[in-house]
């Protein structure tokens, strides 16, 4: 077995070197600094910026911040994809594919280029400069909107029919139905799309820079100043940390580390 | 019936939505005008000035050799990686498996600190390489991702037979697991080259002072308060969106349908 | 058993054993393969067939132990060198490929030696590749041989089930190897399908003059087309023979109810040539020692049914089938069962005589008496053996003695002794063993790995995780195989013995 078997496990060989110098490294590093301080040019072990993060009213407001806007950003985006999704996967169409692909076209082109185009139209409109954190949270929901349509079209249109036969049969009328069988069956789509557009509705800074004129800080950007404005990465790592802890827990909510995220990215359309 | 026009009704808004910005940006890079919002009459100007920008050319060679090399470099990382964990033992292949979805999971933020921490402050190291490095770091894992389901479908038998006819393991491995494979390995590299071309932050914290992509240059022009001073970025995006959606619906209408129909064995 | 006459071994597997992690698949098994002959490895599924034709292929390389091709170590030979080739249970075509490649590809990849001569009139010989004309040529014979002509272009995909099978067969023979194996090659055809392709491949087997390895779990398809059957189970061998020898001279119980339907009952030999068995001593061609306890097998078709009055055995009919060539009739004789067929019937509620004739009794030794194991003493005096502990009677060790308050042991003659890890060796009998589904209930735990119907009782293998300790029992109580189960012996069943005095 293993001599035959030996020149093809080897294949992974560089790649786990390549994951264990450039992604468990790098996240040790994160771990390390987190918990570290520089005091005099050394470097010393601290629980300072742990302390820091949990007093500080700034960075705390900053994360409640955030918070609000991917959670405003992710319902809207539900409530909007959902109904598409729902047409989308119920129609008869014969090229209801193509249909779908003009929903979620966007996903494959430059996301910094969509977004300056929605702050000329933003800008157009008269709401640039006035309304920061509705052109965010419009941003957030024009950017991340095919993330949420896709998953829950895969799912809705999955769904066997006879399952809402059975229902109707039963003596369901259509409301029934809906929030006894459809809804429930397509929960699967539901966690991973929102797994999928809350997390970078919380750290994706380009969006909120663009669109509120950099007056609002996320969590994602509160990241990048501590490393780029304030050379502090003591603390940048610590909120790193804090935001990998969030991640670890929407994880465990949405039912595990399942690779959903491929099939919502990439297989469906290339 | 008015369900219908209901239903209607609210996918032509939400693709009004989707697609305003996009279609406002190619109306007006067809005028010469500093703002939107001001026509002065059709005009090429903005294509010609774009042209003649050699900055801005400099960037679009930038981005798009980054994206090949990083995805020709995934797809080849990525597909050997995926054939070494599909034949591991369990004991290896889990562990392997579970680090590859870090950087799926991960916001992207936190992967960028990361690898500027060990670029920037432990290596003191950000050059080319390190951008390619973060660029793989986010490409190869959905790579792996794309391969590893077309190794799990593939007759495990096919290449044992392979061996059997006299193939040597490196030409069983060619003529035989690849070809299977195949599909899966184009997806990842197609996959690749969009998440390199979409992305900014990893980008960001990678890159050497003065290397720009299509998507730092643009934001960092609008961090800087110069859009609108450069027009010539317009008549950019207004390419690369219908560029970009005509070669999709090409690529999707022709690659769909003979896969619908006979199950994928046929390329 | 029919011993195999020695003429030339092509394949000799000599004491080779193949450990996946901790358990065997194969445990010591020798056997040679004659050349030319149509070999089959016969037994149900996990039994070690399937991974000893892949270390005949190469595929899988035996933990120890060796194989021999006409003499020669091949047991490291990758598969690539060796002159073997592989039918797959599911085909394993090449799917980006069509029939024509699929059958050329071994083809295309095979260097052959030509000799030239030189200039000064040397010989010397080059290895080539074959031309393309000479494949197309080997592609077409092979395809004729399997009845696929003109399929050269069409793409694996359009080929029914059968039709793929035949390409699998044509792209292994097309490399005249001196070995064609066969790994359970008609089991994803239909049953009609699989009838025809027995015969095929018998066929092709004769015409083509090569040996044929061929694996499978369906015993109908080992009778009809093998010249020898391995019959293997747990990786073991249990019998090798001709078909004809196989099925009437079982080696064993397992072999009896593994080939046809077979009534396996106890029996005591009581003189030579007479067996006893259902409380009637009946005339019998084997010789065993007197009072063995042996397994007795009669086939169905073996027993004919009589009146009441000339019976040798009388039976109660319990239940009537028609099986189509003939009527499977069940009935009781005292606490047995006895499956009968035959091409009369007969009502439910029959009182029936049936006859055996001394042919049709087959005698085996039993496969397990008494439970044996290595053991020791533990400080509670209690006794630890296969995998587990149970309670016992130390005492027993030493006539006439006692213990004391403290537990230590005093002798007939008053010697004090501490029995705390002494090595004793148990015996338990078959029928002293009880299960229970209560795991915290017995003193040791396993899965039931066997099962098998003798008569009036079920004989069972509880196989315990650790060790792989066998606890073999016979019960009337019916549990299914792979049953967690806790193995209950009580105390006074328990016989132990001194290994060696204790100094």
């Amino acid at each position: 077995m293993e001599k035959i078997h030996f020149s093809r496990k080897q294949l992974g060989i560089p790649y786990a070197l390549f994951l264990a110098l450039f992604v468990v490294i790098p996240m040790l590093l994160i771990l390390f600094y987190a918990f570290t301080a520089t005091v005099d040019g050394k470097i010393t072990f601290s629980f300072a910026n742990f302390l820091n993060f949990f007093t500080s009213t700034a960075k705390l407001s900053t994360l409640l911040m955030s918070f609000t806007i991917a959670i405003i950003s992710t319902a809207i985006c539900l409530l909007i994809a959902y109904p598409i999704a729902y047409i989308l996967a119920r129609s008869r169409l014969k090229k209801k594919n193509v249909l779908l692909m003009l929903f979620i076209l966007p996903m494959w082109i430059n996301f910094v280029l969509r977004i300056t185009a929605l702050r000329e139209l933003l800008d157009l409109i008269g709401l640039l400069g006035s309304q920061n954190y509705l052109n965010v949270i419009i941003g957030m929901v024009y950017d991340f909107l095919p993330f949420m349509i896709l998953p829950l079209y895969t799912t809705l249109e999955k769904l066997d029919n006879s399952y809402l036969e059975a229902a109707s049969d039963l003596g369901g009328n259509k409301l029934t139905v809906f929030t006894k069988v459809t809804f429930p069956l397509s929960m699967p789509g539901v966690v991973s799309g929102i797994t999928m557009v809350f997390m970078p509705s919380m750290t994706n800074y380009v969006v909120s820079d663009t669109l509120s004129n950099f007056n609002i800080t996320i969590l994602g950007k509160l990241i990048d100043e501590y490393f780029t404005t304030y050379d502090n990465w003591h603390m940048g790592s610590m909120i790193s940390i804090i935001l990998l802890f969030i991640i670890f827990l929407s994880m465990l909510f949405s039912g595990g580390f399942k690779e959903n995220k491929q099939e919502t990215r990439g297989a469906n359309l290339w | 019936m008015v369900r219908k026009i209901l239903s209607i009704a609210l996918c032509v808004l939400v693709l009004l939505f989707i697609y305003s910005p996009i279609l406002l940006l190619v109306v007006y890079s067809f005028t010469d005008s500093t703002i939107i919002g001001q026509w002065k009459g059709f005009s090429f100007a903005l294509y010609g000035q774009l042209f003649r920008d050699a900055k801005i050319m400099q960037i679009l060679f930038n981005t798009i050799w980054l994206a090949l090399a990083a995805a020709v470099l995934s797809t080849v990382l990525g597909t050997a990686g995926a054939i070494g964990i599909f034949y591991s033992k369990r004991k290896v292949a889990r562990p392997l498996q579970a680090v590859s979805q870090i950087p799926v999971i991960n916001a992207e933020i936190v992967t960028a600190i990361s690898l500027a921490l060990l670029f920037s402050v432990v290596l003191l190291y950000r050059t080319y390489f390190s951008l390619i490095v973060g660029h793989m770091v986010l490409c190869t894992p959905f790579v792996v991702l794309s391969v590893m389901p077309k190794l799990k479908q593939m007759d495990p038998n096919t290449y044992e037979a392979a061996l059997d006819l006299g193939a040597s393991p490196t030409q069983a491995l060619f003529k035989i697991v690849i070809p299977q494979i195949f599909s899966g390995i184009v997806s990842g590299f197609m996959l690749s080259i969009t998440l390199s071309l979409d992305d900014y932050i990893i980008t960001a914290f990678t890159k050497p002072k003065m290397f720009d992509t299509i998507s730092t240059y643009v934001y960092n022009a609008v961090k800087n308060g110069t859009n609108s001073s450069t027009p010539a970025l317009r008549a950019l995006s207004a390419l690369i969106f219908v560029v970009m959606i005509v070669a999709l619906l090409i690529f999707n209408l022709r690659a769909r349908k003979p896969s619908k129909t006979a199950g994928g064995n046929q390329k | 058993m029919a011993e195999l006459k020695k003429e030339e071994k092509i394949i000799e597997i000599v004491n080779v054993t193949k450990m996946f992690d901790d358990t065997a698949a194969v445990e010591d098994v020798s056997f040679y393969v004659r050349k030319g002959e149509f070999i089959t490895f016969l037994g149900p599924s996990g039994c070690g067939k399937t991974t000893t034709l892949r270390m005949i292929a190469g595929f899988d390389i035996p933990t120890t132990g060796k194989i021999l091709l006409s003499g020669k170590d091949i047991t490291n030979l990758p598969p690539n060198k060796r002159p073997v080739n592989t039918v797959f249970q599911r085909y394993a075509l090449f799917p980006h490929y069509n029939i024509y490649d699929n059958i050329a590809f071994g083809l295309k990849l095979k260097k052959i030696p030509v000799t030239y001569v030189n200039d000064k009139g040397e010989t010397y010989t080059k290895y080539q590749k074959l031309t393309r004309k000479e494949i197309d040529e080997k592609v077409k014979n092979a395809l004729a041989v399997v009845d696929l002509e003109g399929f050269e272009k069409r793409s694996v995909s359009t080929l029914s089930g059968g039709q793929q099978q035949r390409v699998a067969i044509a792209r292994a023979i097309v490399n005249e190897p001196e070995i064609l194996l066969l790994d359970e090659p008609l089991g994803a055809l239909d049953l009609k399908m699989r009838k025809e392709m027995q015969i095929e491949l018998k066929e092709m087997h004769r015409k083509l003059g090569i040996t044929f390895i061929y694996v499978t779990h369906d015993q109908e398809e080992a009778l009809t087309m093998s010249d020898t059957i391995v019959v293997m189970k747990d990786g073991k061998i249990q019998q090798i023979g001709t078909p004809t020898s196989i099925y009437n001279e079982p080696a064993n119980a397992f072999v009896a109810d593994f080939i046809g339907d077979s009534n396996i009952l106890n029996g005591t030999m009581i003189d030579k040539y007479t067996v006893r068995f259902c409380n009637h001593n009946f005339k019998c061609v084997d010789d065993f020692e007197k009072n063995e306890k042996v397994d007795v097998v009669v086939r169905p078709e073996d027993i004919k049914m009589s009146d009441k009055k000339d019976g040798m055995l009388v039976g109660k009919v319990v239940s009537v089938v028609f099986k189509g060539v003939h009527y499977e009739i069940t009935a009781i004789v005292g606490r047995s069962e006895m499956v009968i067929q035959s091409t009369q019937s007969r009502n439910v509620g029959d009182v029936i005589g049936m006859i055996i004739e001394p042919d049709d009794i087959h005698i085996m030794k039993k496969a397990f008496t008494v439970n044996k194991y290595d053991g020791y003493i533990t400080k509670k005096n209690t006794v630890v053996f296969g995998d587990g502990e149970f309670d016992c009677d130390v005492t027993t060790l030493y006539p006439g003695s006692h213990l004391d308050e403290e537990g230590y042991l005093i002798t007939a003659n008053g010697e004090k002794l501490d029995l705390t890890d002494t090595d004793v060796n148990v015996e338990v009998d078959l029928t002293a063993i009880e299960i229970s589904d209560n795991a915290e209930e017995g003193g040791a735990r396993g899965h039931i790995v066997s099962l098998i119907y003798k008569g009036d009782h079920y004989q069972y293998i509880v196989r315990t995780e650790e060790n792989e300790e066998d606890f073999v029992l016979d019960t009337e109580d019916l549990w299914n195989e792979n049953d967690y189960v806790s193995v209950k012996i009580k105390p006074e069943n328990i016989r132990i013995s001194l290994k060696q005095e204790i100094k």
